[in-house]
């Protein structure tokens, strides 16, 4: 009964989203983010005091269905006037059929001087175009305790064995080195992510791209190796069976003194637990004095139906949405690390986390590997989630990782 | 037909209004989708656009092509060792438990209830209680174990690839066993009092009762509570995905057809690929699956309770 099931939320989903096109002068936006509704409301509020004859209506869905009512609606003609879209394979579902305009300087003045990996996360890879503005990006590094860490006389690890110095050294104190587990899927690839990027470095993501070296190079290897040496003393007790929110109370309750994760994560940590000192600090390198790095990724962009009678108006609202007023109210209300050029960030983490950008590559899976399946995400998720519960080796890991991308990436297929 | 001609027409309106709405709701939300998903599956899909006619190639690719085949097969393998033990655990245990209900013990009206309140229970307050009760490390099984002093058989259970799928199939059984045992139990007490005091005075065993005399007789109620499972383990959904997630974390040891199904269609949180084709063709693989089996299996059991009554 279940496909069954599936398939009708599908079909009651696209006869729910049937209401009316807008009239002129009228803007539907669709967002993923019903709970940021109150500031969007605001920032709408923001946009009319210059505009004050285009009514911009706020639609938000729920997240795990979005793509689906979005797709059958824009397939079925009854989009709305401006959307919010995913980045890289994500959002070519949505670009590549000819749903969305594209935006260039003329259109949207300023965008070039967007960062080039936000651009590139909206960008149809088969005719280089951009066709959203991107909003926000996510970081993948440690969050740590730092009242634990002071506690306990460790310093900020620079280097990989530092890291695994103060690892044991909190441990000895009775605390948890890492809160993470790896129960839930995905949570492999951040831990891949947050810890591994400045051992991997720059040079690793263009030599994978280029075809130069796969997933079974000696760098990823290798790194991956250190990662299950370090999970194996220092992740959370039984890390097998701990699932993500496992994982956040073991952070934000203290009991555990780093997080290897995302950016977003600060955010519920204090929200869980107000009390909290937290920072953040990037993936240690191999050896002291190379290029400490981050890994990130962009979350989505705003787009317009291609279709809208409406083209005018929603290019002006897409201009507000791409201004460094939107952005300066967008980072600092909604916690958002925002591309656009010239925000001010006031929260010091925010801050900190936009100055760790600058040296960054990409989260490699989810920004080069989810155009097709089998998603380099999905792949590298399970072999990294099997490789920590001591199931392969980090070798049988990569080649897994890389046979099953090599099914559709030509530089792997030699 | 004729009856039906004869009948006054106030009766006839009456019985089409009756009628009409939910065979409309029906056609609209079981028939359709169902006979859209049969032709969405001859498609090839950009997103949720469909492209060219390919005929049978979305069935043969889950089949025996990668990268689906060798999911699509572990998947079903699971569904196969899930509806075996349920089988076992779920029904055979509820043919006892119902059994020791007929007898009237002391407390067997408690007990009735008690065995059938999880049944009712949503299966999203069973995954999320059990998740809790199998924490690795606030888990009152782990503490439990701990405090008896075995310690050393505490595990990550639904972490680890050994124990994640065992662990769901027990959670599923203590979930539904109230089912079967209820529908046996009617069966049970639809058995003439006077065959088995017959068969008492005649001095059977227990064993015997139970096995020569109680459980053919129950016939009509094994038939229908296999059949149900049957079709339960193959669509087998909710509890895999609330627990383990749409990946059968970890590393797809708990991965059945329902979950591969689900994101090879509408996709994932890490993969953003939406592919109705293949989607539709695993849904139209199992409903033909599930249908056919269904069908032959539940003549050959009707066949059964003849031969056996």
């Amino acid at each position: 009964m279940t496909t069954v099931r599936t398939i009708v939320a599908a079909a009651a989903a696209a006869l729910w989203a049937i209401p009316m096109q807008a009239s002129a002068g009228e803007l539907r936006f669709w967002s993923w983010r019903n709970e940021d509704k109150a500031v969007y409301a605001e920032l709408i509020k923001d946009f009319n005091a210059k505009n004050p004859d285009v009514k911009v209506t706020f639609e938000g869905f729920e997240p795990q269905n979005y793509a689906t009512v979005l797709s059958t609606a824009l397939a079925a003609e009854k989009g709305p006037d401006v959307m919010m879209v995913r980045a890289y394979g994500a959002f070519e579902a949505v670009a590549k059929p000819g749903y969305l305009l594209e935006l260039n300087d003329q259109n949207v003045p300023g965008l070039s001087k967007f960062p080039e990996a936000a651009l590139k996360a909206e960008t149809l890879r088969s005719d280089g175009k951009v066709y959203a503005v991107p909003f926000a990006s996510q970081t993948m590094l440690i969050v740590y305790n730092t009242e634990v860490f002071a506690k306990n006389g460790v310093k900020v690890p620079e280097t990989w064995d530092e890291l695994v110095d103060a690892s044991k050294k909190l441990k000895a104190a009775g605390v948890i080195p890492f809160a993470n587990g790896t129960a839930t899927a995905w949570q492999n690839e951040t831990i891949v992510g947050a810890l591994l990027s400045s051992m991997l470095g720059k040079q690793f993501e263009a030599d994978i791209l280029s075809g130069k070296a796969d997933f079974t190079d000696k760098r990823f290897v290798d790194a991956l190796a250190k990662l299950q040496a370090l999970a194996k003393d220092n992740f959370a007790p039984s890390y097998e069976g701990i699932d993500y929110p496992s994982s956040q109370q073991l952070f934000s309750s203290g009991a555990a003194a780093m997080f290897a994760g995302g950016s977003f994560e600060a955010a519920p940590f204090l929200k869980a637990n107000p009390a909290l000192k937290l920072d953040v600090f990037p993936s240690p390198a191999a050896k002291a004095g190379d290029q400490r790095l981050v890994a990130q990724y962009f979350d989505g962009g705003y787009a317009i139906n291609a279709k809208t009678p409406n083209k005018a108006d929603a290019l002006k609202f897409i201009n507000f949405l791409a201004s460094k007023e939107f952005g300066d109210k967008f980072a600092n209300q909604l916690s958002n690390i925002s591309p656009i050029p010239g925000v001010a960030f006031k929260d010091p983490i925010l801050a900190k986390v936009s100055e760790l950008n600058k040296n960054s590559m990409s989260y490699l899976f989810l920004v080069h590997f989810r155009y097709q399946e089998p998603s380099g995400s999905v792949l590298e998720q399970a072999a990294v989630q099997k490789m920590l519960a001591g199931k392969q080796t980090p070798a049988e890991a990569g080649a897994e990782i890389t046979k099953g991308i090599a099914t559709y990436f030509a530089p792997f297929k030699k | 037909m004729s009856a039906n001609l004869e009948w006054p027409l106030r009766r006839r309106v009456w019985v089409t209004f009756l009628i009409v709405p939910p065979l409309a709701f029906m056609t609209a939300f079981v028939v359709v989708p169902i006979l859209s998903a049969f032709v969405y599956a001859f498609y090839d899909w950009q997103g949720l656009k469909r492209a060219d006619f390919v005929g049978l190639r979305n069935f043969l690719d889950v089949l025996g092509r990668e990268p689906w085949a060798a999911t699509t097969w572990r998947a079903f393998g699971h569904n196969v060792i899930v509806f075996v033990t349920l089988m076992i655990l779920q029904n055979g245990f509820g043919f006892l438990l119902a059994y020791a209900l007929s007898r009237q013990l002391p407390g067997h009206r408690f007990h009735r209830v008690a065995v059938f309140l999880p049944v009712i229970l949503s299966s999203v307050i069973v995954a999320l209680v059990w998740k809790q009760f199998l924490h690795p490390v606030f888990g009152l099984l782990n503490k439990t174990l701990g405090l008896l002093g075995f310690g050393a058989v505490t595990t990550p259970w639904l972490g680890l690839s050994e124990t994640a799928l065992w662990a769901l199939i027990l959670v599923n059984a203590w979930h539904w066993v109230g089912f079967p045992t209820l529908v046996f139990l009617a069966g049970i007490q639809r058995i003439p009092p006077d065959i088995i005091e017959a068969s008492r005075i005649d001095g059977v065993t227990e064993w015997q009762l139970v096995s020569r005399i109680v459980w053919p007789l129950v016939a009509p109620s094994a038939t229908v509570v296999f059949i149900l499972l049957f079709i339960g383990a193959f669509n087998w959904f909710e509890l895999p995905y609330l627990m383990s997630g749409l990946e059968g974390s970890p590393y797809g040891s708990t991965d059945v057809l329902g979950l591969f199904f689900y994101r090879t269609a509408f996709g994932n949180q890490s993969s953003g690929a939406q592919d109705f084709g293949h989607g539709s063709a695993l849904a139209v693989l199992m409903f033909v699956f599930i249908a056919a089996v269904s069908a032959v299996w539940t003549v050959r059991l009707r066949r059964r309770e003849i031969e056996l009554s």
